[in-house]
């Protein structure tokens, strides 16, 4: 009907115009995402994806578990969808198209199930739909009661074929579609967002796609790239790098909720894209024969990538040892997970002071808390001429008047002075 | 097993209940401390795994993280990482290893405030990924306590929670509570709270390093040593 009549029938009706392209691409995500189920899946454009479960159901657990995790994921990338099962895919598609969410078993029950299907679902042709409706054939089952060669002669062959591919008497083979190497997809926001914690319910949507992407391919990616499109200015690019390769779509998900609480947002974002490159084979988990009591063991860098997402790559660091003397040089900072060092120092303490702190000299004795009793030393280190960081002092383990052990040195260049440099705790 | 009646014995050995005067031991997860009179008196003998340890040392430098030594060294050369969440200072790698830790195993998580502290050391726990955890929480209510308890149940791992001696007086949920000082030249370990009876003496460990120990005066009978000890750093200081 034309769109004047339709607004005079509902005039709060919405009307948005369609787009084609946008719909391939969508359509080409859902199948990219639901690979991970089967390798089996063909398109029917415009909008239906066919899936071959057979050779899936023992590995989901049945059908009924396959079909909760797509509609599952289905829903938590924002379609809505309508399933349905049939032994062939023609009739798979007549059931989804019906909007009856059947789910039949063999090819027996077929033709009872589908003698209902309405005319309009299984004939595309308007010409050819007519003139079944001027002869008073409206279901599937009223076509099928007619003789085969009556209705070959006035309407085709080409009927004859779809009804028998549907009903499983003729073979219908269908080109399997295969997921692109890359990973792109991008959700138009319905509204402008000017807060960046807004953006996580769109971005959630394209991680599952992406995390039901790799999961087709067993693949991980180390990367993936959050771009929010502006309208006036260029897009921008939000880099999640992780320690290891990963399609854990709830791990992307807590990485992108710390990247954008924090965001400020220059310009408002009407587009939000997602797109990862380089896939790396990941092979999914064995599951252990015995189940362990307890939590299983967490993952070692998700728990790395969550730290460092909120508080910053920096604040999450490792320690190293060096063959130095100088004693803020042989014990510092350094990235994770360094292999142990076979290093023989004298006594040393468990803390060192980040800068050593200058103490009080009364009596010619240094104080800390008190009068410090002088207990091992001296241990004489002097080193770094050649590198302008030269340090000459004599270290003691000092006790103090609470009976802590602290490690002092008394600073022989320059004008000497005794410093706290560590703690013995 | 439906059929069978339980007899009161068999009651009595479930791991959640105890009676009053007896420790319970049974079907807690512990990792050894390394100081076997310690050991004897903690549940489980050991520092309890999935359950909070607080740890109250007098003053800083007594031997608190001495203490935790040998549990740690065992955990990371398992191969398990162990978390220290906002340490005072920088943790030294020649003494740690000189301990006996692993530290390629070890991570350093530097906040900025102290409700960052709580989440690194909350997600540390929950994502059961660690050995231990040591974590030195500033301005924490019996709230963000019970939250770190909730979260270290069902993980392996020990969680080491370092506060002032002023919170000996406040209540919390940790199961086992300690609180160090020093007596007689070594560690006065107190137990101030632990899952069973309550211990009222003082458990006495030896945890000063070796060196120092040789020429305590408190420590050593050798009168000969001891004269040494005092004698030097009179020499050195006018030196």
């Amino acid at each position: 009907m034309a769109v004047s009549a339709a607004l005079a029938l509902a005039p709060q009706l919405r009307i948005a115009p369609r787009d084609p392209a946008a719909e391939t691409e969508a359509l080409l995500g859902v199948a990219s995402w639901a690979a991970q189920f089967t390798p089996g899946v063909a398109l029917e454009f415009p909008d239906c994806v066919l899936l071959e479960v057979s050779g899936s159901l023992k590995l989901f657990g049945g059908l009924e578990p396959l079909l909760e995790l797509l509609r599952r994921g289905l829903r938590e990338m924002g379609w809505s969808t309508a399933l349905a099962v049939a032994p062939t895919p023609r009739a798979a598609f007549w059931l989804a198209l019906a909007g009856k969410g059947k789910f039949i078993g063999s090819t027996a029950e077929l033709e009872p199930a589908l003698a209902a299907l309405s005319a309009e679902i299984f004939c595309r042709n308007d010409d050819t739909l007519a003139a079944l409706d001027a002869i008073g054939v409206r279901t599937l089952g009223e076509l099928r009661a007619l003789p085969r060669d009556g209705v070959a002669r006035r309407f085709g062959q080409g009927l004859l074929d779809e009804l028998d591919r549907g009903l499983g008497r003729l073979p219908d083979p269908r080109n399997f579609f295969v997921p692109p190497a890359r990973f792109r997809a991008a959700i138009e926001l319905p509204a402008e967002v000017t807060q960046a914690e807004a953006l996580l319910f769109a971005a959630r949507r394209l991680i599952v796609q992406l995390a039901g992407f790799l999961a087709a391919r067993s693949s991980g990616v180390q990367r993936f790239v959050l771009r929010l499109g502006h309208r006036n200015k260029a897009a921008t690019e939000i880099a999640i790098g992780l320690v290891a390769p990963s399609r854990d779509a709830e791990h992307f998900t807590l990485l992108a909720r710390e990247r954008l609480s924090g965001l400020a947002l220059a310009e408002p974002v009407r587009e939000l894209g997602l797109q990862a490159d380089d896939m790396v084979p990941l092979p999914g988990n064995n599951l252990g024969l015995l189940l362990e009591q307890g939590k299983p063991p967490g993952d070692w860098g998700h728990l790395i990538e969550r730290l460092r997402a909120r508080l910053g790559a920096e604040a999450v660091r490792g320690i190293a040892g060096r063959a130095e003397h100088r004693p803020e040089r042989a014990g510092a900072i350094a990235d994770l997970g360094v292999k142990q060092m076979q290093l023989d120092f004298g006594e040393r303490p468990f803390w060192l002071l980040d800068r050593p702190k200058s103490l009080v000299e009364i009596d010619a004795v240094p104080h800390h808390d008190g009068r410090l009793e002088l207990l091992v030393g001296p241990e004489r280190i002097e080193s770094g001429w050649w590198d302008d960081d030269e340090v000459a002092r004599d270290y003691f383990v000092a006790r103090t008047q609470n009976e802590a052990l602290v490690w002092i040195y008394r600073e022989r260049r320059g004008e000497g002075g005794w410093y706290l440099h560590g703690v013995f705790a | 097993m439906a059929g069978m009646p339980l007899t009161f014995s068999a009651l009595l050995e479930r791991p959640d209940i105890w009676r009053g005067g007896s420790l319970s031991r049974a079907g807690m997860p512990a990792i050894p401390s390394g100081f076997p009179r310690l050991d004897a008196e903690l549940p489980g003998g050991g520092w309890p795994a999935g359950a909070l340890t607080e740890i109250l040392p007098a003053h800083e430098g007594i031997g608190e993280l001495r203490l935790l030594g040998p549990a740690l060294a065992a955990l990371s050369n398992r191969g398990l990482w162990l978390a220290w969440i906002a340490p005072p200072h920088l943790p030294y790698a020649p003494a740690l290893a000189a301990a006996g830790i692993n530290i390629g195993k070890i991570v350093i998580v530097r906040t900025a405030t102290a409700k960052e502290t709580l989440w690194a050391t909350e997600q540390a726990l929950v994502s059961n990924a660690c050995g231990a955890v040591l974590t030195w929480p500033r301005l924490v209510k019996y709230a963000d306590l019970r939250r770190l308890q909730i979260a270290a149940e069902g993980s392996r791992a020990p969680a080491f929670l370092f506060r002032s001696p002023e919170a000996a007086g406040e209540s919390s949920p940790a199961p086992l509570r300690i609180a160090l000082g020093t007596a007689a030249g070594g560690l006065a370990v107190r137990v101030l709270k632990r899952r069973g009876a309550p211990l009222a003496r003082l458990i006495l460990l030896p945890a000063m390093p070796p060196a120092v120990r040789a020429k305590n005066h408190h420590v050593d009978r050798r009168p000969a040593a001891a004269t040494a000890a005092r004698d030097f750093p009179a020499r050195l200081v006018h030196a």
